[in-house]
């Protein structure tokens, strides 16, 4: 594989001088992986760092639907948005114990989408915390999964103690234009942001 | 749950980078976009520094990219990048959006950008 590999890598196109990257944060099997799938022109790549922590908490598997794998390390992919200009979509795990990965995750991030299940809203307060512990903005996207409950977007809210000015949106993370619409709901929110604080 | 064992790469991280941690220079971001610099010799080369210098020559790779390619843990990858950098094999494109421009301007391009895939 590897002496083709030249051959067919997709490389940033020469005018590109400017990269940027959004967090796709979650808890375990809430769709982060098929989030940057749906919206990547490569084919996602996977990196892992090799965590010699003996003891890790194992993943809660309860609840769980068709996932077999944990996503311990990132998922990432790349979209072009002008001659100049590509943004990296990177999912970040969910687990407070990858903490020197998410040091280098976050640093020059422009912000966080956080995806949430309303089956398991719960689980997404352990995501919240590091995402506002390591100082980035984010938007709520509630990943809609067959069969989850739906709740008023109130209840979300309240539900997972947003500010108000936090957008909540709902998405399902396997079509590209809602998984857009997700992403500029979140630039959007940063732009106002931006704005606030010159 | 364990990570997935990386097939690709059978030699210990720690081997590749000669025993080092860290990066002789740390100005790499998961997003950093590296390029082959020039034709110089490869003599001497360790065999995951030919690898990333031939992945380098067909063009423009983010540092995450070239790791994830290559099967290298991205700590790997950026000392390795690094060591590359300072011998001349590659470059950087210039990156660090924010100090240069506008970070206002740099969302509203990222905004329209996104528009216009609806």
């Amino acid at each position: 594989m590897d002496s083709a590999l030249a051959s067919d890598t997709p490389y940033v196109r020469d005018s590109v001088r400017t990269a940027v990257k959004v967090l796709i944060v979650g808890h375990f099997a809430v769709g982060k992986t098929t989030y940057v799938g749906t919206l990547s022109e490569i084919r996602p790549l996977r990196t892992e760092e090799r965590m010699t922590q003996a003891g890790a908490s194992v993943d809660d598997l309860a609840g769980i639907r068709d996932k077999t794998t944990t996503t311990v390390a990132m998922d990432f992919g790349r979209l072009t948005l002008s001659d100049d200009l590509v943004l990296y979509l990177f999912g970040a795990p969910g687990q407070q114990r990858f903490t020197r990965l998410w040091d280098d995750l976050a640093r020059g991030a422009l912000g966080a989408l956080i995806l949430v299940d309303t089956a398991r809203l719960k689980e997404s307060f352990a995501v919240m915390d590091i995402v506002e512990k390591q100082g980035l903005p984010y938007a709520v996207a509630v990943n809609h999964f067959d069969g989850s409950p739906r709740f008023p977007d109130e209840e979300v809210r309240e539900a997972l103690d947003l500010a108000a000015t936090t957008p909540l949106i709902t998405c399902d993370a396997r079509d590209r234009r809602s998984s857009t619409e997700a992403l500029i709901s979140l630039v959007d929110h940063l732009l106002t942001l931006d704005a606030e604080t010159p | 749950m364990s990570p997935r064992r990386n097939e690709r790469s059978l030699v210990r991280p720690h081997v590749v980078t000669g025993g080092r941690a860290h990066p002789t220079r740390n100005v790499f971001d998961l997003v950093t976009l590296v390029i082959a610099a020039g034709d110089l010799p490869r003599a001497g080369l360790s065999p995951e520094k030919l690898r990333i210098v031939e992945l380098c020559r067909g063009g423009a790779l983010s540092v995450a990219e070239i790791a994830g390619h290559l099967g290298l843990p991205v700590g790997v990858a950026k000392v390795l990048l690094s060591d590359l950098v300072d011998s001349g094999h590659l470059t950087t494109r210039a990156t660090a959006p924010a100090a240069q421009q506008s970070k206002v301007r740099l969302l509203q391009e990222v905004l329209d950008g996104l528009r216009a895939r609806l």
